[in-house]
């Protein structure tokens, strides 16, 4: 038996492999998160229980047909119009003695809401009605009250509502998670989200 | 004399690449640490819409999803072209719906159930009446957390 020195494994085709692997997970892969607009539904209502009674003036209808045309309270509306439309309604503030509203910066007209604490926006689909013109509507409603938390988060605290909410869900923040909550829940009782959505209509 | 010559003549040295196959494992690893697998095959068109007010969706594992749109071309013959309602990875009907929702709260720990979310991921065109059928049934689960899942831009870009 003469002694051999065994063959060295050759490793030029290591890279070829390596690559192969490597092409393959970088197909797979998907690193971006998902994103959205986020909502909370109703819980399902007891049918016995009276629905409260709201004023008028309170609430602002939003209407999509089904040729996914906009009206609002009854007029006809471009896409672009509705959020400063929303805000105007939301920020009135027209309300006297015990409904009025301190920090508003609205007309005060006496025909429109009371108080963004009352203000109800009523939003009404068809059932034909396409998912983009939705998105886009609920996208815009959420503009205008993000807008004026914003606003309001800036003359109070000096920083935007959704920077603080964005910090807020930050695993890593580093500060005073507490008083971030607070802050928060302040500027959402100024301007709650009152969203009401109706059963789409079957026309 | 000719042994300095033949110093000169030489031709340029080839690069060399013993370290290629360590770069590439480096990326190689990278890319298997972050990568998540596809969960489902999706069978039915999705293209979301545009929207610019959005929350991020983090934690994962806390979420479910529920696809909404037209069934994709190879599969019209058998599911037509009305939309569909697509769990994991088949074609479900509206009433389906709670019972899906139960069984992703089976495999969750009980301290988790209050943050579960659904995520709704349902093509442009899609009818409202779909969607809102969706909801009632989401309604009924109670499974009340849920995010219409978006592209980020602006809302005209849904024109």
């Amino acid at each position: 038996m003469a002694k051999r020195s065994a063959p060295e494994v050759n490793a030029g085709s290591m890279a070829d492999i390596a690559f192969l692997l490597l092409i393959f997970f970088l197909v797979t892969t998907t690193i971006e998160t998902d994103r959205g607009i986020s909502r909370k539904l109703p819980p399902i209502q007891d049918e016995n229980v009276e629905p409260p009674v709201i004023k008028q003036k309170n609430i602002f209808t939003v209407i999509v047909n089904r040729n996914n045309d906009l009206f609002v309270e009854d007029q006809i509306m471009e896409l672009s119009e509705l959020r400063e439309a929303a805000k105007v309604f939301l920020d009135n503030g027209g309300g006297v003695g015990e409904d009025g509203c301190s920090y508003c910066q609205g007309a005060r007209d006496p025909q429109s809401s009371d108080n963004p604490k009352k203000a109800i926006i009523s939003l009404v689909n068809d059932r034909k009605t396409e998912y983009r013109t939705y998105i886009s509507v609920q996208n815009e409603l959420v503009a205008a009250y993000n807008e004026l938390r914003n606003r309001e988060s800036q003359r109070l605290f000096g920083m935007d509502y959704t920077e603080m909410e964005d910090k807020y869900n930050d695993p890593n923040f580093k500060g005073n998670k507490e008083k971030l909550e607070t802050q928060i829940d302040q500027v959402k009782g100024m301007y709650p989200q009152l969203l009401s959505e109706a059963e789409p209509k079957s026309s | 004399m000719s042994k300095f010559k033949k110093k000169k003549s030489g031709e340029l040295p080839a690069v060399n690449t013993a370290s290629l196959p360590d770069i590439v494992f480096m990326l190689l690893f990278f890319f298997m640490v972050a990568t998540v697998m596809r969960q489902n095959t999706l069978m039915i068109e999705n293209k979301l819409p545009f929207a610019d007010q959005v929350e991020k969706l983090d934690r994962k594992e806390l979420v479910s999803y529920i696809y909404a749109g037209k069934p994709s071309e190879r599969y019209q013959k058998t599911a037509g072209t009305e939309a569909r309602i697509q769990l994991n990875d088949k074609f479900a009907t509206v009433s389906e719906i709670q019972q899906f929702i139960y069984a992703e709260r089976e495999t969750k720990r009980e301290e988790l159930i209050p943050y579960l979310t659904t995520a709704l991921k349902v093509d442009v065109e899609t009818n409202m009446g779909l969607v809102s059928d969706i909801k009632q049934e989401l309604r009924k689960a109670e499974a009340l957390k849920i995010n219409y899942t978006t592209r980020i831009g602006e809302v005209a870009k849904n024109r």
